[in-house]
């Protein structure tokens, strides 16, 4: 850690003067590699609107911290979002109702009681931080336990990831295979609240799905098989990670956002790229 | 197609090992959809569905993979050698593979997926590369190997499917219209492939089809399924039942007997 501030406070930019920006540097880095890898098969998957509904639900999961009284409502908000996930996958394994009713449904439920717990005594402007994010609520303490979530997730996930691949292709040919496609989905499932509720205080709520889906959904305009695929959702969230960081630094703007915003322009830049080929794949 | 993972199993032809249906029945909400459904599917020998439409064919195959309760009893004998008797290895070509065409999936990296957890998104093993090559080239679609899922034509992906069915060679081969959505050349080339594959590796397939006349030529025995199974003999046999000729209107007479192989 320590050598970490020490190299990047040598470089010649002012944003590397400052501790939490070599923090942020450090959390950034570590955690967008994660978000791609995941991303890619969150939307391979289609459940896009999942991993949104986990983390708008969480104030809910913060509400219940505050209720609770807990210093740092991490843990109240983990054990909300996972029954609420794993709550969602049952409940439309059980009821066959349709996926995206049951999602919004508890997504709305879960929204309107984090905002009634939050607003007793009117004091909502007190968590509005948890909206929007705050690079500054990163401590080294946080980059450690990032680094753990990131190894325990990330070695996980491609363990599993021919598996859930196979699954998100088509579901009885996986289990024609002898997988166990429900086992499957909560492990997946459990990795996708974990990585979105550990970075839900930096990133914001409103936000935070956006870095799981839009590195994948520009890396599939262009890749043509898993490894490319993943190898440009890489790409763009460390580029637009680092690039929206210290351009949030110089813009004094919310950092999640920021970030997101660079990670849109990598989007129209993959659209173009897909253009253009379409383009010259019809020429030759 | 003599390599290695295929020697490994010791298939012997044997005529008795077989996929047992005992009384099978499904309902979905009140209302039967196979009722007191009994056959046997032997290895090395087609057998084909046939029947109109809503009698339960696609039902039964996934009754067979373990996706539907029912009642009555499924058995699968465990001479093949390897795996438990409650979970054979089964290949399955869906009638559709309902997929998302736009996802960055090769159909190496399908391959790869089913043989190994070897990360696809890493690189893919020396070995699992030959092993799918072997397998497409065996319905000739070696060619196919880099190619997009998504961008594959109707006859392309279902060869395709075929050869993921039968990596590593399962006990039970379920086909499920393979043909629909393939023009004519394509399904001589697809029925031409499994009759091959049925005799090199002794498996028992079930096959579901509307094209009564195609695969005469290339089923060891027939089924006709209204919900019940209303005959079952050879191919000749069935096509000369009055209900079987009801339901395809046939009025030529039956093709000799000698064209059923």
């Amino acid at each position: 850690m320590n050598t970490w501030h020490w190299i990047i406070s040598n470089l010649p930019f002012e944003w590397a003067q400052f501790g939490f920006m070599r923090t942020a540097l450090l959390a950034v880095l570590i955690v967008s590699p994660l978000f791609a890898l995941m991303g890619t098969l969150v939307v391979n998957n289609r459940m896009a609107f999942f991993s949104d509904a986990i983390g708008h639900a969480s104030l809910t999961g913060v509400g219940l911290g505050v209720l609770l009284g807990l210093a740092d409502p991490l843990w109240a908000l983990l054990g909300f979002s996972l029954v609420l996930g794993l709550g969602i996958i049952s409940l439309q394994r059980f009821t066959r109702s349709s996926m995206d009713t049951v999602i919004s449904l508890c997504m709305s439920v879960s929204i309107a009681l984090g905002v009634v717990l939050l607003s007793r005594g009117g004091n909502f402007n007190k968590f509005s931080h948890y909206l929007i994010g705050d690079i500054l609520s990163i401590t080294p303490e946080d980059v450690a336990q990032l680094l753990v979530t990131t190894v325990i997730v990330g070695g996980g996930l491609l363990i599993g990831y021919n598996r859930i691949l196979l699954i998100g292709l088509n579901e009885s040919l996986a289990r024609s295979r002898g997988m166990k496609t429900w086992w499957a989905q909560m492990l997946f499932c459990a990795g996708v609240v974990m990585v979105v509720t550990m970075n839900l205080t930096w990133v914001g709520i409103l936000i935070v799905n956006s870095m799981l889906i839009v590195p994948a959904a520009g890396a599939r305009n262009i890749a043509r098989n898993a490894r490319q695929y993943v190898g440009v959702a890489l790409g763009i969230a460390v580029f637009s990670g680092v690039a929206g960081l210290i351009g949030s630094y110089y813009a004094n703007t919310a950092t999640g956002a920021t970030i997101v915003l660079v990670m849109m322009a990598c989007y129209v830049v993959t659209l173009g790229v897909k253009a253009a080929r379409i383009e010259f794949g019809s020429r030759a | 197609m003599e390599n290695d993972h295929h020697k490994g199993l010791a298939r012997h032809p044997c005529g008795e090992c077989c996929t047992k249906l005992v009384n099978v029945g499904v309902a979905f909400g009140g209302q039967r959809i196979l009722e007191d459904v009994s056959l046997h599917l032997h290895c090395g020998e087609l057998t084909t569905l046939v029947g109109p439409n809503g009698a339960g064919k696609s039902t039964l195959l996934r009754t067979l993979l373990g996706e539907v309760p029912h009642t009555g009893e499924i058995h699968f004998l465990p001479v093949f050698g390897h795996g438990r008797e409650d979970a054979p290895a089964i290949g399955y070509v869906p009638q559709f593979l309902e997929f998302d065409r736009f996802s960055p999936i090769s159909v190496q990296d399908a391959f790869s997926s089913v043989l190994s957890r070897w990360p696809v998104v890493l690189w893919h093993r020396r070995r699992d590369r030959a092993t799918a090559r072997e397998a497409l080239e065996a319905v000739e679609a070696g060619h196919l190997c880099d190619r997009k899922l998504g961008e594959l034509s109707g006859g392309e992906l279902q060869r395709v499917l075929l050869a993921l069915s039968l990596t590593p060679v399962p006990n039970l081969l379920l086909l499920d219209e393979p043909v629909s959505g393939i023009d004519l050349p394509g399904r001589e080339l697809f029925y031409r492939t499994v009759s091959d594959l049925r005799r090199r590796f002794d498996l028992s397939i079930l096959m579901v089809s509307h094209d009564l006349a195609g695969v005469a030529a290339v089923s060891d025995r027939v089924i006709f399924l209204d919900h019940r199974i209303v005959a079952s003999g050879t191919p000749a046999e069935v096509i000369a039942h009055p209900e079987v000729r009801r339901t395809f209107g046939l009025d030529v007479p039956p093709p000799p007997p000698q064209t059923a192989s």
